[in-house]
């Protein structure tokens, strides 16, 4: 496997090694192998069914059974449940987006604890998404898939956490909001935030990530930073199928 | 007319009943996917525990009340952590048959001792007697059993639906892995939802003692009609089962002094209609 450049030196903040995963009988990781540095956006990419959703479940501790080692802030996590790794700072907005249709927007919103101080204060949020603090008692799933998307992300950066994993937040969106999710995660980035993200979707991936790894068959296969994007057109190309 | 109003009361307290008992189980339904069958024996459990109380150790109804709810939702808690929650996952059945052989074991042990006839429960002094409403006598002790529940229903209502601790329950209910996700200890809400469960079947439990006397098998009787009410509402509301608790108390008063043979059935016969209509409840979500 090639190794991606790292871009700034010390200790990772996330760090996994030899990872396997498994649902119930079924083999889903076989060895993945990455890290994530402080402050960085490192995107998996893959096609589908590749084990990229698998791996950020599996960091966040909701996959039974898994093997290898993955270490938050040097500290081993690999056994961890899910509510201590999420205490520990990390904060998991799901495909699909995890809306409740129980809860309206506001409970939606104060579901996750706050795990640290430092969080976004609720005017700092209804700033960066507008559109919640108008329908704030809305039933959570009446909003739009955009809107959604919003709260999805508003309600983990309320916590504290600063390392955030973000699966496919562009799922099935309109450009436009695409665009809107983009300068999100830049703005998160330059406050510091460190963000793992899936994505299936290239192109938006080039506009925020730093660097990349590809996902094939429950591997890590290759790895490249942002700067090197043109040059490994050809092989991503290969490797996405588009 | 006397006889109408004396059944409507005898209803409305049955309702009350009804209403405590299904939502505890809709409450542990939503959350532990359970259909729990040891309702009807920590029911009784409640009603003997007040029983003790007060003939062991001198405490009246009135900290029973409180000591009763507390002492079985414990109990309850430790059948979910050491039983229970292994069942997670797994089909309905496990559960249904899991809480059966426990319904059947602690009725058991409590029938080994006590035989099957009640053990009478006094009426606390200050609730003793009754007034005369003009257009029927009502006795004080029945009139608090309908309001206090009552209030106990709408209190639990208020609980899940409108407070931040209801909000992390619901959304539990929904999608356990993504709460537990957010760093709320889900399996340890679970124990916490199911003593609560068991602590308002328990406090029904103390309520029906100084009318129905403490029997190990007050119960198993009880229970299917609470099924039933439970089928009827839908498993998925917390205000269904109020409403239909206290509706179908109602509506099985009515039946006593309207047509008196069919007044063990009514509740059945509705069951059957509303699955042939609506089979999730006339309340209830689609699961």
């Amino acid at each position: 496997m090639a190794e991606a450049p790292a871009k700034t030196t010390g200790a990772p903040v996330l760090s996994v090694q030899n990872l396997e995963a498994w649902y119930g009988e079924s083999h889903i990781l076989h060895g993945i192998n990455f890290n994530v540095n402080a402050g960085e956006v490192v995107t998996l990419l893959g096609r589908n069914g590749a084990g990229k959703t698998t791996t950020l479940k599996s960091v966040m501790g909701i996959i039974g059974k898994r093997t290898g080692s993955i270490r938050f802030n040097n500290e081993d996590i690999t056994r961890t449940s899910s509510d201590k790794i999420a205490r520990m700072g990390v904060a998991f907005c799901p495909e699909e987006r995890g809306i409740f249709a129980s809860l309206d927007v506001r409970e939606n919103l104060l579901l996750p604890p706050i795990v640290r101080p430092g969080g976004l204060s609720l005017d700092q949020i209804f700033e960066l998404f507008p559109n919640l603090k108008e329908r704030l008692n809305s039933q959570g799933t009446k909003l739009s898939g955009g809107e959604q998307q919003m709260l999805a992300i508003a309600r983990i950066l309320r916590t504290g956490a600063r390392f955030l994993m973000l699966d496919e937040p562009t799922e099935g969106l309109a450009p436009v909001i695409i665009q809107q999710i983009g300068h999100t995660i830049a703005r998160l980035k330059s406050e510091g935030f460190t963000i793992l993200l899936v994505e299936q979707n290239f192109r938006f991936a080039a506009t925020v990530a730093d660097r990349y790894y590809i996902v094939e068959h429950g591997k890590v296969i290759d790895g490249f930073a942002n700067s090197e994007l043109q040059a490994n057109m050809d092989k991503l190309h290969t490797y996405l199928g588009v | 007319m006397q006889a109408l109003y004396a059944q409507l009361l005898v209803g409305l307290i049955n309702g009350s009943f009804y209403a405590l008992l299904s939502l505890g189980l809709a409450v542990i339904f939503g959350m532990l996917n359970i259909i729990n069958f040891a309702h009807g024996a920590l029911y009784m459990m409640g009603a003997f525990c007040a029983y003790f109380l007060l003939n062991l150790a001198g405490i009246g109804y009135w900290p029973a009340l409180i000591i009763a709810p507390i002492v079985v939702g414990i109990f309850g808690m430790i059948l979910e952590r050491t039983m229970l929650q292994w069942l997670s996952g797994l089909d309905h059945l496990y559960g249904l048959l899991l809480t059966f052989g426990i319904a059947l074991i602690v009725q058991g042990v409590f029938q080994n001792y006590f035989g099957s006839s009640g053990l009478p429960y006094a009426i606390p002094d200050e609730l003793k007697g009754g007034m005369n409403l003009g257009f029927m006598f009502l006795p004080i002790y029945r009139g608090w059993v309908v309001v206090f529940s009552l209030i106990v229903c709408l209190a639990t209502w208020y609980l899940i639906e409108k407070t931040r601790l209801g909000a992390n329950l619901r959304a539990a209910t929904e999608n356990p892995t993504l709460v537990r996700a957010f760093g709320i200890n889900v399996p340890r809400m679970i124990t916490l939802t199911y003593g609560l469960g068991v602590g308002l079947a328990a406090l029904a439990g103390v309520l029906s003692a100084p009318i129905n006397q403490v029997r190990p098998l007050m119960g198993a009787d009880l229970i299917i009609v609470v099924f039933a009410v439970v089928v009827i509402g839908g498993m998925g509301s917390i205000m269904g089962s109020i409403i239909t608790g206290f509706s179908l108390g109602v509506i099985e008063g009515l039946t006593k002094y309207f047509y008196p043979e069919a007044s063990n059935t009514v509740v059945f016969v509705l069951m059957v209609l509303v699955l042939l209509v609506k089979p999730t409840g006339l309340t209830g979500r689609a699961a």
